[in-house]
């Protein structure tokens, strides 16, 4: 337990050990930590921006789809506006249709009976005056009961 | 574990224990172990026991103290100048991460504590805080296992805990010391002289108890540095040494001086980082005192 020369030696391994450490330890090592903060830093920011990248084209996207949505709606309304358009026109031709062929028809009735009626009209003024002929016994002038015929047969 | 000429007894074992493996000069006229008187002009030699390590004076060197010492700098050298080497900016693994945390916590301290410029200040504390560590830990190699194993060899004593030296502790210490007064004069200039002459009563009828009282102050701290450091591990190595004096107390003993081994283990593990660490943070503060202009 003497002080003793181990006091001036262990001076002298202290300054060395220092001196080494100060040199070549202390400098490479926090270098190479500086340089990974500032790597780590870098790519924390890096990371930061992308991830506002992606909520910014999230963004775009999210309203891409809107816009996509809005326009097939509004292409579905225009179909949809189309197709009933093109019932309507189709409804309204047939009625026309219709009522044309109903006309036509009924204008072939028309024809029909009153054609009709002038046969039945004549064939009953030859009737009338066959059973005329009969219940007289005589012929008939036909001239000369022309009138009275035509008034017999226009009152059928 | 007594030397020859020893009695095997508690109190031949520990001081066996607590002396160191000394080589010095011999005075003239000393009378040696086996008889022999040294002659003419004294001799340089091994020392042989307590009483001629003494008679030696400070011409001895503590070879054991010195050799461990630098040995563990050494390995703390090797270490840190490896990692160094590799020391990248990537992903750091293993041994790099553990220096680094040494280092960072280090730098850590150094930047909450002192705020001059120096360059010397973090490697400095880097320097003391894993060397004296390390010096340190060698407390927890049983204490039988180095010396006894050397003895069988041929080498008489053996101190493997060089903190527990006051030749090494107060060396730190002085080194300290030194750095602190070369700052203080290169940072204050005249300043460090009024700090020691005006200080705490500025009047000039006060300088020479000023003078006193501060140089008391100013002495005290690297003998509180050095001292500390050697009290608290010479006390810790003192108890071990005792816990393995107890096992020869019979085999009744062997169980509680096993706990006691273990347990002072475990609270040691606390206490050489505490000194160690505390042994950096003065340094650390004497220097920021030292680079304080009032």
């Amino acid at each position: 337990m003497n002080i003793n020369l181990t006091l001036i030696g262990q001076m002298i391994a202290f300054a060395g050990f220092v001196l080494f450490c100060m040199k070549y330890v202390w400098p490479p090592i926090m270098a190479a930590m500086e340089e990974r903060e500032k790597k780590i830093a870098d790519g924390l920011a890096a990371a930061d921006r992308a991830s506002h990248d992606l909520e910014l084209a999230k963004e775009k996207a999210v309203e891409r789809l809107k816009e996509a949505k809005e326009e097939a709606a509004g292409i579905v309304d225009a179909a949809n506006k189309r197709a009933a358009q093109l019932v309507e026109e189709a409804k309204d031709a047939a009625t026309v249709e219709a009522d044309r062929v109903k006309a036509s028809a009924q204008a072939e009735i028309e024809q029909e009976t009153n054609r009709a009626r002038e046969q039945l009209r004549g064939q009953v003024a030859a009737l009338s005056l066959a059973g005329a002929e009969k219940v007289l016994g005589a012929a008939i002038d036909r001239e000369a009961h022309n009138e009275l015929v035509e008034k017999l047969a226009s009152e059928l | 574990m007594a030397a020859a000429g020893e009695e095997l007894t508690i109190s031949g074992y520990i001081v066996h224990h607590l002396t160191n493996l000394t080589y010095g000069k011999l005075p003239a006229g000393f009378e040696r172990y086996d008889g022999s008187v040294v002659g003419e002009g004294g001799t340089w030699t091994m020392a042989h026991g307590g009483a001629e390590a003494a008679a030696m004076g400070f011409n001895a060197i503590h070879v054991d103290s010195m050799l461990w010492s630098i040995g563990l700098g050494i390995i703390f050298c090797w270490i840190f100048r490896s990692v160094a080497k590799k020391a990248a900016a990537g992903v750091p693994s293993g041994l790099l991460n553990a220096v680094e945390m040494v280092v960072e916590f280090v730098d850590g301290t150094v930047r909450d504590t002192f705020h001059g410029h120096n360059k010397l200040v973090a490697p400095l504390a880097l320097t003391i805080f894993v060397w004296v560590f390390l010096m340190n830990l060698m407390d927890l190699i049983p204490v039988d296992l180095i010396p006894h194993t050397l003895m069988l060899l041929g080498v008489e004593y053996q101190k493997i805990v060089p903190s527990t030296d006051p030749n090494i502790t107060m060396g730190m210490a002085v080194g300290v010391f030194v750095l602190m007064l070369y700052y203080s004069i290169k940072v204050k200039g005249f300043g460090f002289v009024k700090e020691l002459t005006l200080n705490p009563f500025n009047h000039w009828v006060f300088i020479p108890i000023n003078l006193f009282m501060e140089v008391v102050g100013l002495l005290a701290k690297p003998f509180s540095l050095g001292l500390r450091l050697f009290g608290n591990m010479y006390a810790g190595e003192m108890i071990f040494i005792l816990i393995a004096a107890l096992f020869s107390a019979g085999i009744a003993w062997m169980v509680p001086a096993g706990l006691l081994q273990i347990g002072w283990a475990i609270f040691h593990i606390l206490v050489i980082t505490l000194q160690a660490f505390i042994f950096m943070v003065l340094t650390i503060v004497y220097l920021s005192m030292a680079h304080e202009d009032h």
